[in-house]
């Protein structure tokens, strides 16, 4: 799962997403490639989230062009494809409240089609396999569910990873943790888009600024 | 298809029992049901039942449609919560990037509600038995009616509890879309489970038979239109 792509694993020209009619993303034009991890920057309410959702096949194309690892966005079949190819960590952690950490990562694992076997180092990774792993997902901190859901995504082995807002709710030691495993990710071979408010920690990871504001995009820099 | 559904047949299974909603809501819900329509109907009266001078209790000859009344009404609730705890959290959205085939996604859900259904059935027929003392002629035919509606009502209530689960008035949509599209299924199981506890058998076995091609018409549907509900829920 883990290839590159010689061509840029996001291509976006003039894409228009509309969230009802309101257009969340009025042109973005964007070329993110393989290796790079991307810094969305802007206020609240520019269109990161939706530009993250629209990467990740989940948010609608409504006019311009996109591919995104080489699916064309505006064809319904190969959103779907794409969608089985990324990894999205949004606002929402997409856990079940009644299900234990374990039983949350072992069924999201079966529905992604990952390999079992990678619970579990994934998991320890996150710090999941004492006594939290039979905790149910409704009696942990926004922190615990934060890295319980990154744990999902780090047995999906995504080749692009879409992070919003990924250090929210961490204390200091789990957000060095979440860098660490973004890093190690790109050595991998994956991408990263990153949108965060954590100004000082984003930057230090980031390879690419890209500026979002009232839906348009702009590169504002890129680092070695 | 038939391993996803497998799959989110024991997820949304572990999560009723964790969460208590069959035994602490939906039977409590169904039996106050049961034992509100015997205070609305007089326990006293007697019917006559068309044979010369024979007559049974009304509460008796009506047991049939007011048990899958209360039965409906109940399924109302998990239709809901079957779709609210994916609504809840973006999970909905996770399900999406998952590789799950969406009509394995349907067959689960509606496999889990068949069986809180059918949970719920024995013990309000248990109820009804008790309450309104009615006869049994054939439990052959009332087993297979039982089956046939549990099926058409749990697949029929999946689809129109995914169409309006991306909405935020779901709660009140999903009664206003299921209940008239399960009217022929209410009717169906009514004259078949009549038919059952007092006979004669032969009228319910074609009833019997329709609620089954019910099931699965409403199977067909959901395997190929869940894909679609789903992308736009």
């Amino acid at each position: 799962m883990l290839e590159s792509s010689p061509s840029p694993v996001v291509q976006l020209t003039g894409a228009v997403s509309l969230l009802g009619r309101f257009p969340a993303l009025a042109g973005a034009d964007l070329a993110i490639d393989a290796g790079e991890i991307a810094l969305l920057e802007g206020p609240n309410g520019a269109g990161k989230s939706t530009l993250l959702r629209l990467c990740a096949g989940l948010a609608p194309l409504n006019q311009g062009s996109g591919a995104v690892l080489g699916h064309d966005l505006s064809r319904r079949v190969a959103r779907r494809a794409l969608r089985r190819e990324v990894g999205l960590l949004s606002h929402a952690t997409a856990l079940y409240d009644e299900l234990t950490v374990e039983q949350n990562v072992v069924f999201w694992s079966k529905a992604n089609g990952t390999i079992v076997a990678d619970v579990e180092p994934a998991m320890q990774a996150l710090g999941l396999a004492g006594r939290l792993r039979t905790v149910p997902v409704s009696g942990l901190s926004a922190g615990q569910r934060r890295r319980t859901s990154m744990a999902i995504l780090v047995c999906r082995r995504p080749r692009l990873w879409l992070l919003d807002e990924p250090h929210a709710g961490l204390d200091a030691a789990g957000r060095d943790l979440i860098d660490d495993l973004i890093r190690r990710a790109v050595t991998a071979g994956a991408t990263v888009m990153l949108a965060s408010h954590e100004a000082d920690r984003a930057n230090d990871l980031a390879t690419m600024h890209v500026s979002v504001v009232g839906g348009h995009t702009s590169v504002e820099g890129r680092s070695c | 298809m038939l391993s996803d559904a497998l799959l989110v047949a024991r997820k949304d299974l572990l999560i009723e029992m964790r969460s208590k909603v069959l035994t602490t809501q939906l039977l409590p819900f169904g039996m106050i049901v049961l034992i509100l329509f015997g205070f609305g109907l007089s326990p006293d009266r007697t019917v006559p039942t068309g044979v010369a001078n024979e007559s049974r209790p009304l509460l008796a000859q009506v047991a049939p449609g007011l048990f899958w009344l209360a039965v409906f009404f109940s399924a109302l609730l998990a239709f809901s919560r079957a779709f609210a705890i994916e609504a809840s959290d973006g999970n909905l959205d996770a399900l999406r990037l998952t590789g799950l085939d969406p009509a394995g996604i349907f067959l689960g859900k509606a496999a889990a509600i068949a069986l809180e259904l059918f949970v719920l059935e024995i013990v309000l027929g248990a109820g009804s038995f008790l309450l309104y003392a009615p006869e049994l002629n054939d439990p052959i035919l009332l087993a297979v009616t039982v089956v046939s509606t549990t099926l058409a009502v749990a697949l029929a209530g999946t689809l129109y509890a995914a169409l309006a689960s991306g909405m935020r008035v779901r709660d009140t949509l999903v009664p206003l879309l299921a209940l008239p599209a399960l009217s022929p299924v209410l009717l169906g199981a009514s004259v078949a489970t009549e038919a059952a506890l007092f006979g004669p058998s032969s009228d319910g076995w074609m009833w019997a038979g329709l609620l089954g091609a019910f099931a699965l018409l409403y199977t067909g549907a959901g395997i190929l239109a869940f894909g679609r509900v789903l992308e736009e829920s």
